[in-house]
């Protein structure tokens, strides 16, 4: 059974839907991340949890315990926002014992509690600090203890690295992750940041407009993406479009090349236009079609396998530092692609006529994908 | 550059000395009673007078009592407004600018008509009655103050999330008031009240119209029939003044509590 369940949730604001029936069982110690981008219902979702916004249908339970209609208060769901929302005029220690006191606790356990917390994130020399004395990595810590203080059932954070710096963000949320694990606290983590909750969630719930458009592992989600939006949003993807030309045998024609999927292609008739996605990982490119061995660019991309081979030219290099992007256009459609910086090998030069080599698992043909 | 730095230097000047010059000269004039000699006479007979003591004492109790309902009417409203009627705001900030717009003697005798002995609500037919209405009355002369100096502190702390924060944490409403948002806004409620006590203490067309023993009207009394001691009254009215601006400054400076970002 599961610990948290959201049974139909749905929220509307007068004649306008932000949240369609939505459905989630989540584990007693589960990580689940909710990722879509600005708009798609995560944070009114996670605030319906919270019981901030009121549900306009379905039910929220946690352990079995409806609590739809609770207040916030009476909830014990634990909150960290992204603005740390940090009661100015109290110490660390004073935040942190802030729900204890709350709850009528003894003044020793409330002591004991705000001292374990501070050692818990690692800040045990400033409870006598005031939140603007901290820095913005430590005040999202205190607010992280001050939620887990009060041993909330469910843990709920709101984008809360969202306003740190690219450093801190992944120092803190490997953090957050060994400490969600230490702890086993049912936690759901709102970000629109792919890289974090591909990183931390046991699962993650891809939403866009409101809708769930995928619910599924970090490994499912990036590399079987059920629809088109999932595939562009999680991770960096090519998209090209082209013509099934024989379902049956997953072969398609794309800017006059024929490619072959690893399936068939299901959803769409021969000389039906089709979209199909090809991650830039997955590809691998030679010099020239006559100079296959000739690997200019080694790629991460898996070389087992039949494997596709399309021609094109180089568009644009770009240097990210470990790894070099190299853009290839064939005709109308044109795809990235990544490769290992290696210093004894120079990058192409834009112009030059190359071949990409990509598996046939690697091409997603994509359902409901426009023409 | 430099022409703009005399310029200004010549504005600042000019106004110290428009300001400055008269007060200067009024508390000279104070200094005077004694024939040949400057004493503090003038400040000394005032100061005995049991008038002044029972007018002074009078018009503190009101402003403090002015003070008392302003904040208990103002913080919750603009705490609500910040909260949970956006939408409100316009009309309130409306509603707390008329007292600048509308004379007081306008206010005062709408309500002598409304509140008089023989109206349904007989406010001026008991001195306590009156001083309530007189309070009533202050309420709103101040409000423009006390409605701007709590509104500018809540808009400065993210009042939304403090909330939500605290709910989030098993509060209740009175506990997020009184704990969170209050010790939060301090700074902002006491500039109001300083203001307010600024306003009331000389405070002179509400007392003098609904009769009552007020600072104001004694000040009044006192010039139209004395020589020295108005000016020593209007220089103690100053300093009062002038003391609750400082109070503030003191106050805001030191215990300012910075909102986290």
């Amino acid at each position: 059974m599961a610990f948290l369940d959201l049974a139909d949730v749905r929220k509307n604001y007068g004649s306008q839907t932000v949240v369609h029936k939505f459905d989630l069982d989540v584990a007693r110690g589960e990580f689940v991340s909710f990722l879509g981008p600005s708009g798609c219902g995560k944070t009114t979702t996670l605030r319906m949890v919270a019981g901030f916004e009121v549900p306009s249908g379905g039910a929220i339970r946690i352990d079995g315990r409806d609590i739809t209609r609770l207040r916030p208060n009476q909830r014990n769901v634990g909150m960290v926002f992204q603005s740390y929302a940090l009661f100015p005029n109290m110490t660390v220690a004073d935040n942190v014992a802030f729900g204890l006191k709350i709850a009528r606790k003894p003044a020793s356990e409330i002591a004991a509690r705000v001292e374990e917390m501070l050692k818990m994130i690692k800040l045990p020399q400033l409870g006598g600090r005031f939140p603007y004395q901290l820095s913005g990595g430590q005040q999202q810590r205190v607010a992280l203890a001050r939620a887990i203080a009060i041993k909330p059932q469910v843990l709920l954070l709101d984008e809360p690295l969202s306003a740190l710096d690219a450093k801190i963000r992944v120092s803190l949320r490997e953090e957050i992750r060994a400490l969600q694990r230490s702890l086993g606290i049912t936690t759901i983590y709102v970000t629109h940041d792919q890289e974090e909750a591909l990183s931390m969630s046991d699962r993650i719930v891809v939403m866009n407009e409101g809708r769930v458009e995928q619910i599924g592992t970090p490994f499912e989600v990036y590399n079987n993406p059920k629809t088109r939006f999932v595939a562009s949003f999680v991770g960096t993807l090519n998209i090209m479009k082209g013509k099934v030309a024989d379902p049956a045998a997953g072969r398609i024609a794309i800017d006059g090349q024929e490619v072959f999927a690893s399936k068939p292609v299901t959803h769409a008739q021969a000389g039906e236009a089709c979209a199909v996605a090809l991650r830039p990982e997955a590809a691998t490119l030679h010099r020239s079609e006559l100079q296959e061995a000739a690997k200019i660019a080694s790629s991460f991309a898996r070389e087992s396998g039949p494997r596709n081979r399309m021609q094109g030219t180089i568009e644009e290099v770009s240097f990210l530092g470990s790894v070099v992007r190299i853009r290839v256009r064939f005709q109308d459609n044109a795809i990235s692609l990544d490769t290992f910086n290696n210093p004894n090998a120079t990058p192409p030069a834009r112009g030059a006529q190359v071949t990409v080599t990509f598996g046939r698992e690697d091409l997603l043909v994509l359902e409901g994908a426009e023409s | 550059m430099k022409q703009t730095r005399l310029g200004s230097w010549i504005a600042i000047i000019i106004g110290t000395i428009y300001f400055v010059v008269p007060l200067i000269g009024t508390f000279e004039f104070s200094m005077r009673m004694r024939r040949g000699e400057y004493s503090f006479d003038a400040y000394r007979v005032v100061f005995a007078d049991p008038k002044f003591q029972a007018t002074f004492g009078y018009s503190t109790l009101m402003a403090l009592l002015t003070i008392l309902m302003g904040v208990l009417i103002v913080v919750p409203t603009s705490y609500w407004i910040q909260l949970r009627l956006q939408k409100l705001r316009p009309l309130v900030e409306f509603i707390t600018l008329m007292p600048l717009v509308i004379p007081a003697i306008v206010i005062v005798f709408g309500y002598l008509r409304l509140y008089n002995s023989s109206s349904i609500l007989p406010m001026t037919a008991s001195a306590r009655s009156t001083d309530l209405l007189l309070v009533f009355s202050y309420v709103t002369l101040a409000l423009p103050y006390m409605y701007r100096a709590v509104d500018t502190g809540m808009r400065a702390i993210d009042v939304r999330v403090l909330t939500e924060a605290a709910e989030n944490l098993g509060a209740s409403w009175p506990t997020i008031l009184l704990k969170v948002i209050l010790p939060n806004v301090r700074v902002a409620i006491l500039s109001g009240a300083f203001l307010t006590f600024a306003t009331v203490i000389g405070e002179f067309t509400m007392a003098s119209l609904l009769n009552r023993p007020a600072f104001g009207p004694y000040l009044q009394l006192i010039g139209a029939n004395r020589a020295y001691e108005p000016s020593a009254l209007a220089v103690i009215t100053f300093l009062v003044t002038w003391a609750c601006m400082g109070l503030i400054n003191v106050v805001g400076r030191g215990k300012q509590i910075k909102a986290t970002p």
